[in-house]
C-alpha cells in the first residue's frame, strides 16, 4: 500500500519546453510575490503578518499542474503558493494582503483567508487543518454530482495533531471520494519540530485506513507532479482517495516576524537546503541540461515575472481601502 | 518589584505559582522552549523542565481533554490555547467535559484547571485571530470565566483561577499585553477575587461597563467626557463568570444612565445578559435605556477593524444619547 516515488533526476524530462517554461514561471511567481510580502511587512506596510511559502514551491506548482482549474483545492496559513499555483492573480492577492477593495476578499480576509471561486480555491484557512472537512465535502460533492471533479487538501504536518483530518480521511475511504490529501511536511510545527510532536509516521495515518499513501521529495516540482498526475486521475475514475507526503521546507520562519530562530532551528540545516535543495534551481538547471531552456531564457522568465509583481504590488499600493458600510456586508445573503 | 507588561506579568505569575505549588502544570502549543507565541510562558521551560511545562502538538481538543484528566486526577494545568480563536476544537472537551465535570459525577470529581487564550481583535489578525468567544463560555454553567484589562488584575486573577477548584476560562485581552507596564505587589498572595468588578472612576452621570480589551477606548472615552465637564463612573467587570451584578446594579441605580461597551458581538453577548439583568432588576429607575456599544453582528473584518472595534467616539455617542434621552 505504501510506495515510495524516487525522483528521476537523470535523463530526459518527460515535459514539452512549453510546460518547463509555464512550471518554472509558476514557481518563481511564488517566490518573487514572497519576496515582496516580506518585504512589505518589514517595511510596517502591511497589517497583520504572514507566512511565507518560499522553499515549497515545488509542491504546489507540482500539486496544481497536476489539476484542472475546476479541480478544487484548499489551502492554510500559508497559502499563498496554494493560490499562485491554482492560478491566482498578483495583483488581487496583494491587495487582499494590503486589505484593498479589489482584493480577493475584498479585503475582508487578509493573507491567511484568499480564497479564488474561479479557480477553484476554496479558500486558505487559519485554522491549522480546518480546511479538511471543506476539502473532503467538496469531494463528496463532485462525486454526488459526477463531475468529475478531484480535490486537494494541502495541510502542514502540523495538522495530523487535528482530529478532523483523520475524521475526514476515514470518511473519504469509506465513501471513495476523489480527495488527495497533500501533506507538506515541512519539518516544523510553528516552532517544533514536527517529531517532537508526531508519532509513527505520516503515511501509516492513511496506512491504517486502507489508504494509498505516497512520498515524494517535495523539493523536486516533476516528483509531485508525476505522483499527483497518477492519483489525480485515479480519482477522477473513482478510485478513490489518496495521502501524498511532501518532504519540503519553508526558508522563513514560522512567520515573518520569527526571525530570531536558532533555538529551534539551526543555521546550517537552513543554508544547506538552500543551497542544496532549492526547488526552482534544481529545476532549472534540468531543464537547460535537458536542452528545454537556455539560462537567457529562464533569465528573462524571471524578469517578466518582477515586472508583472512589481506592477501587480503598485496596482493594490494605489487601490482603495473597502467602503466602511462594506463591514456588513457578506455576512448573510 | 519592576513593572512589568501584562504578558510579562502572567509569565511572572504563573512562575510564582509554579514555585508555589508543584501541582501546577503548564501545557500548549510551543509553550515550552519558545515561551509561547506572545511569551506568556517565557522561561518557565528553562526552570521547571519538560515534564511540567508541555509543549503539545497542535491539538486543543487533546490539550483541554489531557487537562482534564489531568486536572481530576492531582494536578493543577494551566492549558494555553495560542488563540481564543483556536479553542474551538477543543470547544466540546470544554463545554461537553470540563464543564460537567463535577455536576455528572454527583461532585466525586472536579476539574480545577485553567485554560488561558489571548483574545480579541485591534492586531490585524483576521477571521481567525481576532474573535472575542467570551459569550459562549458565559453560557456554559460550569466554566467560571475571567477577562482582565490591567497587568494587576492579571495576575491577582491568575493566581485566583488556579487555585480556585472549579474550572476557569481565562481570557487575555492581547492588544493589551504590552500596552501599559505596572508595578505589582510584592505579595505572592495578592489575590483579586473571581466574581468582583473594580470601579476604576467614580462619577455621576453615566456609568460605563466594560472588560478586557474594550477598557482601553473606555478609559479613553471616560477621560474626554471628564473634559467636556462630565462626570462618568467606570467599572470594569472582570469577570463575566459570575459577574458582579451588586456593584453594577448599585451604580446604575444610583446613576440612572448606563453604557455597556464591549468589542464582542452584540447578539447575545455579555453585554446583552449584563443589560437584560439591569432592566430586570432597575427598570423603574432607569433614566434611559441600558445601551450596548459592540462589535458588530458580522465575523471579524480584516482591513475594516477600526470601524468593528467599539472606539471613544462610538461610546461617546452612545452617552450623548443616554445623556439626551
Amino acid at each position: 500500500m505504501i510506495e515510495t516515488k524516487e525522483p528521476s533526476m537523470s535523463g530526459a524530462l518527460r515535459i514539452s519546453a512549453e510546460v518547463g517554461s509555464r512550471i518554472y514561471q509558476q514557481m518563481w511567481r511564488i517566490r518573487v510575490f514572497e519576496e515582496h510580502a516580506n518585504e512589505l511587512y518589514l517595511a510596517g506596510k502591511m497589517p497583520g503578518l504572514t507566512h511565507l511559502y518560499t522553499g515549497q514551491e515545488a509542491v504546489a506548482v507540482g500539486v496544481c499542474e497536476a489539476l484542472q482549474r475546476e479541480d478544487y483545492i484548499t489551502s492554510t496559513h500559508r497559502g499563498h503558493g496554494h493560490c499562485v499555483a491554482k492560478g491566482a492573480r498578483l495583483d488581487l492577492m496583494f491587495a487582499e494582503l494590503l486589505g484593498r477593495s479589489p482584493g480577493y476578499n475584498r479585503g475582508k480576509g487578509g493573507s491567511m483567508h484568499i480564497a479564488d471561486q474561479e479557480n477553484g480555491n476554496l479558500g486558505a484557512n487559519a485554522i491549522v487543518g480546518g480546511s479538511a472537512g471543506i476539502a473532503t465535502g467538496a469531494a463528496l460533492s463532485a462525486k454526488m454530482r459526477g463531475s468529475g471533479q478531484v480535490a486537494v487538501c494541502f495541510f502542514g504536518e502540523g495538522a495530523l495533531g487535528q482530529g478532523l483530518l483523520h475524521e475526514v480521511m476515514n470518511m473519504a475511504q469509506l465513501w471513495d471520494l476523489p480527495v488527495i490529501y497533500v501533506c507538506e511536511n515541512n519539518r516544523y510545527g510553528e516552532y517544533t519540530h514536527f517529531s517532537e510532536t508526531t508519532a509513527g509516521t505520516v503515511l501509516g495515518r492513511a496506512q491504517a485506513l486502507g489508504m494509498k499513501a505516497f512520498e515524494v521529495d517535495g523539493q523536486d516540482v516533476l516528483a509531485v507532479n508525476e505522483v499527483l498526475t497518477q492519483l489525480v486521475a485515479a480519482a477522477r475514475d473513482g478510485g478513490g482517495p489518496a495521502l501524498v507526503e511532501c518532504h519540503t521546507y519553508r526558508y522563513h520562519g514560522h512567520h515573518v516576524g520569527d526571525i530570531n530562530r536558532e533555538y529551534y532551528r539551526p543555521k546550517a540545516e537552513e543554508l544547506e537546503w538552500r543551497e542544496k535543495r532549492d526547488p526552482i534551481k534544481l529545476f532549472g538547471e534540468r531543464l537547460v541540461a535537458a536542452g528545454l531552456a537556455s539560462a537567457e531564457e529562464l533569465a528573462a522568465l524571471q524578469a517578466a515575472v518582477r515586472e508583472e509583481a512589481a506592477a501587480a504590488l503598485a496596482f493594490a499600493l494605489a487601490a482603495p481601502f473597502p467602503d466602511p458600510s462594506e463591514v456588513t456586508l457578506h455576512v448573510y445573503a | 518589584m519592576s513593572a512589568l507588561t501584562m504578558v510579562q506579568t502572567i509569565a511572572r505569575t504563573l512562575d510564582e505559582e509554579m514555585a508555589r505549588d508543584d501541582r501546577v502544570v503548564v501545557l500548549g502549543e510551543d509553550v515550552g522552549k519558545r515561551g509561547g507565541v506572545f511569551l506568556a510562558t517565557e522561561k518557565l521551560f528553562d526552570k521547571y523542565g519538560p515534564d511540567r511545562v508541555i509543549d503539545s502538538p497542535l491539538s486543543e481538543a487533546a490539550i483541554i481533554g489531557a487537562a482534564v484528566g489531568m486536572a481530576a486526577h492531582g494536578l493543577r494545568p494551566v492549558a494555553e490555547i495560542q488563540f481564543a480563536d483556536y479553542v474551538y476544537p477543543g470547544f466540546d472537551q470544554l463545554v461537553s467535559q470540563v464543564a460537567k465535570l463535577r455536576y455528572r459525577s454527583g461532585g466525586q470529581f472536579t476539574a480545577p484547571l485553567v485554560v488561558r487564550m489571548p483574545a480579541g481583535g485591534g492586531v490585524k489578525g483576521g477571521h481567525h485571530h481576532s474573535q472575542s468567544p467570551e459569550a459562549h463560555f458565559v453560557h456554559t454553567a460550569g466554566l467560571k470565566v475571567v477577562f482582565p484589562s490591567t497587568p494587576a488584575d492579571a495576575r491577582g486573577l491568575l493566581k485566583s483561577a488556579i487555585r480556585d477548584d472549579d474550572p476557569v476560562v481565562f481570557m487575555e485581552p492581547k492588544r493589551l499585553y504590552r500596552a501599559v507596564k505596572e508595578e505589582l505587589p510584592d505579595d505572592l498572595d495578592a489575590l483579586v477575587p473571581i466574581g468582583k468588578a473594580a470601579v476604576r472612576r467614580v462619577g455621576d452621570d453615566v456609568v460605563l461597563v466594560s472588560y478586557g480589551g474594550s477598557m482601553a477606548e473606555t478609559t479613553r472615552a471616560a477621560d474626554a467626557l471628564v473634559e467636556q465637564g462630565l462626570s462618568p463612573h467606570v467599572i470594569d467587570l472582570r469577570s463575566l463568570a459570575p459577574w458582579d451584578e451588586e456593584t453594577v446594579l448599585e451604580a446604575v441605580a444610583r446613576v440612572g444612565r448606563v453604557v455597556l461597551v464591549s468589542e464582542a458581538p452584540k447578539s447575545a453577548s455579555v453585554m446583552s445578559e449584563v443589560a437584560a439583568t439591569i432592566a430586570e432588576e432597575l427598570l423603574d429607575q432607569l433614566l434611559a435605556p441600558p445601551l450596548r456599544v459592540s462589535g458588530f453582528d458580522t465575523p471579524y473584518p480584516y482591513a475594516q477593524d477600526r470601524e468593528y472595534l467599539p472606539g471613544p467616539a462610538r461610546i461617546m455617542r452612545a452617552v450623548q444619547r443616554v445623556l439626551d434621552y
